[in-house]
């Protein structure tokens, strides 16, 4: 019997009995769908970790030179955690050293910043994100200005009052109105506010907005970060391979700068986009390592549900079998014939699976900020493996239907 | 006169009942012509269900030859066996064993499916052979859309539709008010006009009159064979 012909016998018999064969279908349902729905997360997660969480959170070709992490993506012992507050802090002196000695082109800035509230007249913003930098943050940190200006090196210098707003605080603060030029209360102090940064969007839903940037000298800075030290250097170079190299002589001059020996760790971290991303790519891991256990499950419980069934067919048809095996049909087939069933059934499956394991794809990326990308050999693993497992499944009742003697299958009732 | 189309020599077959042998048939000698019209008659355990299994190669004798239009099917393996079926042997049964899902035109079609034949021409012969049993205008109906005697005369369709050898009935009447079966008897006698070898397993007396040879069975043996006279079947 020709393939398509034991398909098409496939598809009518399920027809007639759609109830039966959509429970047949559910463990392969469940088992391509985990399969499309998390390798399409897990992998809109990877670009979203990659071009969204590390590139704006470190910054493009940016590296920082900080006491310790600031982010963290794996867990940390308790152990390291000690060490790391017992390292010696970044100070300023450490940013003139290496600004000075640093022989590849890079542009820095000094950082220090803290969660504090900003005021003006009746109105506050709570838990904003006081920046104290160099003018420099505003390259590094590709920070478009809306309205305004950023602060000039001049006012830098002399560390003005003054402040640039991110787009939440403005629109918190000003309600509508143009900021520029107008003043917000910062530590008890009036800052002039010179300029509005775009609006930077979120980040695991997290506004990146509130937050305000002022010169590194400003008169804040004293609550910002302890008097001499920084929070951290940024240092941005011209390209991934520049940024090796400006990371290579950071570290060498750090280390010389506080005589570690070759044998010692470094007692300060230089922190990048692929380290942040280290963590995640951990987790990643863990799922995709766990995805063939979770998917493998549910194929066989479906194999098995749908070994039942096809065995359940057998019984059922026996007497067809025996009237196809009177009219010709050799043992394989009656053999081809329910395997081809049984295979076609689980198809369906993975079919029904695909289009739940999308449609779950799209609600995550709707619902959230990751962009759930569908990957193409997902859908064709999964396609193989539903047919896969209808063939394993259909085997064995098959080869009981193929071995029937047709009398006693004709006698059947 | 050319060689019978069924030899049968010295056919035993036993089966093994829980340990007891039980003598089915106990060597049955039976040669059935070409064109011939032949009716197996016997009462319950006589071994004529036994015989026509084995005539319609479902089963195979414990002992014996069986020429089946030349060749010799006595040893034959399972596969050979569904070959020979769908070749030489058209089935009519007596509860006439039609798939309830199909239509009479895919259940007319389905030896051709297994001998092979690409759909058009299966459909074609499918159709030309409803045709000839008065069913051209049923085609396309389910098996419980049909009377009875109209189900039996696609199942004769369906054995018809590959030329067989011969055309193998097991009491085709047997579920069939009186009218109908009659009905039914008069399309194997056109039938066996038009030059068709037609088996016959039937207890009815009245049946087994339509064939022009009748042999009876008893205990596993042939204890009768008689040839009427043509002129006695109109």
């Amino acid at each position: 019997m020709p393939l398509w012909e034991a398909v098409r016998l496939a598809l009518h018999m399920m027809r007639v009995q759609k109830l039966k064969s959509f429970f047949s279908l559910i463990g392969v349902v469940i088992g391509v769908m985990f399969l499309i729905a998390v390798v399409s997360i897990v992998q809109g997660m990877n670009v979203y970790m990659e071009d969204e969480f590390a590139n704006r959170l470190v910054g493009l070709n940016t590296f920082q030179v900080r006491q310790r992490p600031s982010i963290q993506t794996g867990d940390v012992s308790s152990a390291t955690r000690r060490e790391w507050a017992r390292r010696p802090r970044i100070t300023e002196s450490d940013a003139g050293y290496l600004e000075a000695r640093v022989r590849t082109p890079v542009v820095f800035s000094r950082v220090c910043e803290s969660r504090m509230t900003v005021g003006r007249g009746t109105l506050v913003a709570r838990d904003i994100d006081v920046l104290g930098a160099d003018p420099t943050i505003f390259g590094i940190k590709n920070y478009g200005i809306s309205a305004g200006r950023p602060f000039s090196p001049q006012e830098a210098r002399v560390g003005s009052a003054v402040a640039v707003l991110g787009h939440l605080v403005a629109e918190r603060l000003f309600e509508g109105l143009d900021p520029v030029g107008r003043t917000v209360l910062l530590g008890g102090l009036p800052y002039r506010v010179v300029g509005v940064i775009e609006e930077q969007g979120t980040l695991f839903g997290i506004s990146l907005d509130k937050f305000v940037v002022v010169p590194f000298e400003a008169p804040v800075r004293r609550e910002l970060c302890r008097a001499g030290t920084l929070h951290e250097l940024q240092v941005q170079a011209s390209g991934p391979t520049s940024m090796l190299t400006a990371m290579g002589e950071v570290e060498a001059l750090m280390r010389a700068r506080r005589q570690l020996r070759p044998g010692d760790p470094s007692n300060f971290h230089l922190q990048t986009a692929e380290g942040a991303l280290e963590g995640w790519r951990g987790i990643s891991r863990i799922l995709f390592a766990a995805l063939p256990g979770l998917v493998g499950i549910s194929l066989v419980v479906g194999g098995i549900v749908i070994m039942n069934i096809m065995l359940m067919a057998v019984a059922e048809r026996t007497r067809e079998i025996g009237i196809r095996k009177a009219l010709g049909a050799r043992r394989r087939d009656i053999l081809a014939q329910f395997v081809v069933e049984s295979a076609t059934i689980s198809f369906l499956g993975a079919l029904i699976g695909i289009g739940l394991g999308l449609a779950m794809a799209w609600g995550v990326r709707e619902a959230t900020p990751f962009p759930a990308a569908v990957a193409p050999w997902s859908i064709g693993l999964a396609v193989t493996l539903g047919i896969a497992v209808g063939m394993i499944a259909g085997i064995y009742p098959a080869g009981r239907a193929a071995r029937l003697d047709p009398i006693t299958a004709l006698r059947a009732e | 006169m050319s060689d019978p189309i069924i030899r049968l020599r010295g056919i035993r077959r036993d089966y093994d009942m829980g340990g007891e042998v039980v003598h089915a048939l106990r060597g049955v000698d039976l040669d059935i012509d070409r064109n011939s019209y032949i009716a197996i008659m016997g009462p319950s355990g006589s071994g004529k269900s036994t015989l026509m299994n084995l005539i319609g190669c479902l089963d195979t004798p414990t002992g014996g030859e069986y020429w089946l239009n030349g060749q010799e099917v006595s040893r034959m393996s399972d596969d050979d066996l569904a070959r020979v079926r769908n070749r030489e042997i058209g089935f009519v049964f007596q509860t006439f064993n039609l798939l309830p899902r199909a239509t009479a035109l895919q259940n007319v079609e389905l030896p051709l499916v297994y001998a092979g034949m690409p759909a058009a021409r299966r459909r074609q012969l499918a159709a030309e052979s409803l045709t000839r049993v008065g069913l051209a205008d049923r085609m396309d109906h389910r098996p419980n859309e049909l009377s009875g005697g109209q189900r039996q005369r696609v199942a004769i369709a369906r054995a018809l539709v590959n030329r067989p050898s011969i055309l193998l009935a097991d009491e085709p009447t047997g579920n069939l008010d009186s009218a109908t079966s009659g009905e039914i008897m008069k399309v194997f006698d056109r039938l066996h006009a038009e030059g068709q070898t037609v088996v016959m397993v039937t207890h009815e007396a009245d049946i087994a009159e339509h064939a022009a040879r009748v042999v009876v069975l008893h205990d596993g043996s042939v204890a009768s064979d008689r040839t009427r006279a043509r002129a006695a079947v109109a």
